[in-house]
């Protein structure tokens, strides 16, 4: 039998290469979606296979390695992909965004701030933010390259007649560096603002739809908007159950059948941070706190 | 909880120790072997090999075992393996006409030269149940001929020599032939790309737009050629060589359709090719594959490219059932942070159109 063995960080090197020209591509032309010929990994399309490609050309011996899924270290599929290049490339791995050399994301942009070096490389299911007016790969394309991005802001207009707001609550689309229309993934566009003149390399890989963009560092990302509708954040409007943080993303855990919710920063590490710090929430307050209460 | 607690890599850790443990089943039912598989569920590892686009029967039947009986994960089992094995080069093209035919049917002639030869098919069989088969008794020996060492000659050469069909478009020996998981494929899409595309595409989605264009969805009036099943030679140019050196046999199914054409004012009416290859014996897949490679031809032919079976990018890009299955699986991974922020614009829009009603009903009761 052909009994299979594997590289460092699984992909072989000509496959590496051909994906760090993308990369490179991708860097020098900010926001634009460049084609690459995207490899059948052994986690399922859809389930972050841009990404492993972007993280496995990337990672080196020396890199650490962060994975998160939703904002969480500790979610299934986060889990998974770091237990991947655990495996795959025996590289150090961990849950802290500051001691992070890369960092793996689905839908969310870690709190913590960024710094020089470091990079975030987001999974992305459909990386076309003109897919959902337009179907065709071969019309999306002429568009970017004509900057024809006058159908975006009727959609984006029609909402704000329709809804009184721009519907978009995530994956909301965002121009960098004054140029290309660019889809930030699902992240929730409380997220956005992150983006812009972020200290970190931002790379995006679609696996399934064979593409690579970039957000260089310090470069400019502006979220879509009209001067009477400015772009506004959305942010549930409670302090974390745990933390008490007040600025950060916030999920919501359904704690009963009668209504009972709790709200909870979405970035683990974020809040972990700051319970190690001494701040906390309603739901773990010191004794003597809530003795007073 | 399937998300957010600590504890997720130990219940990913015990979800694949019962995984394992289902896959092998009642531990007193004797366990498959890779050669059980590949000999009695032949026609499963031609279709895991076909989609998975890589000839080798012993690894599909263990990717078959791995994944349960799951064609199509067994089919990403392949796939991921093959994405990873080094390129040499491509062969020489096959001469499907030197095939050792173990079947060949043509429903356009009665007779055709080298004759009408059945084979191994379910084609008039009954499809009744047969208990016989529980009970393991080894079936009668086959009636066998002598090995023919001549040529078999294609229908549609035969049609071609009138001018009655197109001619077979010639390989540019010049043109390196594409390949879809080298280079993005990007539309419009040249035929060798189209071909490579429904070749590995999922056997059920080319088979019902086959079938959308026998029911008059970019309808191209096809007849069955030819379709043939056997050994082909594979060769092979090695650089240091300089000839071509035979690497072995394969078996593969081809499948020729006519399909009538009107003519042009360039070109007068002939018969046209809609052509399907496929790993193993593989009949539905090469014919519905024929169908569909004629449809996708309108934009060539000058034909209205109006039904979903001619629309390229609708076809290519979604026939490859390894990126649909994981594209529709992912929903199952957490979508909480999305949806959260949904959930607020939703309530936001919710409240606003609540004061708007209590807003209305009351310029209504002052109106009154």
């Amino acid at each position: 039998m052909n009994a299979p063995s594997y590289n460092f960080a699984y992909l072989d090197e000509q496959t590496k290469r051909m994906i760090r020209r993308a990369i490179l591509k991708a860097i020098a032309i900010p926001g634009y979606q460049v084609p690459f010929a995207s490899r059948e990994m052994p986690m399922p399309y859809g389930w972050g296979t841009g990404g492993v490609q972007v993280t496995a050309a990337i990672l080196g011996p020396s890199d650490v390695l962060k994975v998160i899924d939703q904002g969480s270290d500790d979610t299934t599929n986060a889990i998974s992909i770091r237990k991947f290049f655990a495996k795959t490339a025996g590289v150090a791995t961990t849950t802290r965004t500051d001691e992070a050399s890369v960092i793996q994301t689905r839908h969310r942009i870690p709190e913590a701030p960024l710094h020089e070096g470091q990079v975030l490389v987001y999974q992305v299911p459909i990386p076309e933010p003109l897919r959902f007016l337009e179907p065709r790969e071969t019309e999306t394309r002429r568009m970017h390259a004509l900057a024809e991005y006058g159908l975006m802001h009727v959609k984006l207009y029609e909402d704000i007649a329709k809804f009184g707001h721009i519907a978009t609550a995530y994956a909301y689309p965002v121009k960098v560096a004054g140029r290309y229309v660019m889809d930030p993934s699902p992240t929730p566009k409380f997220d956005n603002p992150k983006m812009d003149n972020c200290p970190a390399l931002q790379l995006f890989g679609a696996g399934r739809e064979k593409r690579i963009y970039a957000v260089p560092p310090y470069t400019e990302v502006v979220s879509l908007d009209f001067e009477d509708h400015p772009f506004t954040r959305y942010r549930q409007n409670a302090p974390c159950a745990l933390c008490g943080a007040e600025d950060s993303y916030l999920d919501e855990i359904v704690t009963d059948d009668k209504g009972g919710r709790m709200f909870v920063c979405s970035d683990t590490d974020y809040c972990e941070t700051r319970r190690a710090e001494g701040h906390f929430g309603s739901a773990n307050a010191p004794e003597t706190e809530r003795a007073d209460v | 909880m399937y998300v957010a607690v600590k504890g997720g890599e130990r219940a990913i850790d015990n979800a694949h120790r019962l995984l394992a443990d289902r896959r092998r089943g009642d531990r007193t039912v004797p366990e498959l072997s890779l050669a059980q598989i590949s000999e009695q569920l032949a026609l499963g590892v031609d279709r895991v090999m076909v989609e998975g686009s890589l000839y080798d029967r012993e690894l599909a039947a263990l990717a078959i075992k791995q994944a349960r009986g799951d064609l199509i994960e067994a089919i990403f089992l392949l796939r991921a393996f093959r994405a990873t094995l080094p390129r040499f080069g491509a062969t020489e093209p096959l001469d499907t006409a030197a095939m050792q035919v173990q079947r060949r049917i043509s429903s356009t002639f009665k007779d055709v030269p080298g004759g009408q030869i059945l084979g191994p098919t379910f084609d008039y069989t009954h499809r009744l149940l047969d208990p016989q088969l529980d009970l393991g008794s080894d079936p009668e020996l086959p009636e066998r001929a002598p090995v023919s060492s001549e040529d078999m000659p294609r229908v549609t050469d035969i049609l071609g020599r009138d001018g009655l069909i197109e001619a077979s478009p010639q390989a540019d020996a010049e043109v390196p032939v594409g390949d879809l998981t080298r280079e993005p494929l990007s539309f419009p899409a040249d035929r060798d790309l189209r071909l490579q595309n429904l070749a590995r595409g999922d056997e059920g989605f080319l088979l019902a737009l086959g079938y959308s264009t026998q029911r008059g969805y970019g309808r191209s009036h096809p007849f069955a050629g030819e379709i043939r099943f056997g050994e082909v030679e594979l060769e092979f140019v090695a650089e240091d060589a300089g000839f071509a050196v035979p690497l072995g046999t394969i078996a593969v199914t081809e499948c020729q359709m006519v399909n009538q054409f009107k003519g042009s004012a360039t070109q007068p009416p002939c018969f046209t090719r809609g052509y399907g290859l496929a790993f193993g014996q593989s009949e539905r897949k090469t014919m519905a594959m024929a169908l569909v490679d004629r449809a996708l031809r309108a934009r060539e032919l000058g034909e209205d490219a109006l039904a979903p079976a001619q629309d390229e990018e609708f076809v290519l890009s979604h026939s490859d059932n390894v990126q649909a299955t994981g594209f529709v699986e992912h929903l199952k991974l957490p979508h909480y942070v999305d949806f959260q922020s949904e959930l607020g614009l939703l309530r936001r829009l919710r409240e606003e159109f609540e004061q708007d009603a209590g807003n209305n009903g009351a310029m209504q009761e002052a109106a009154e």
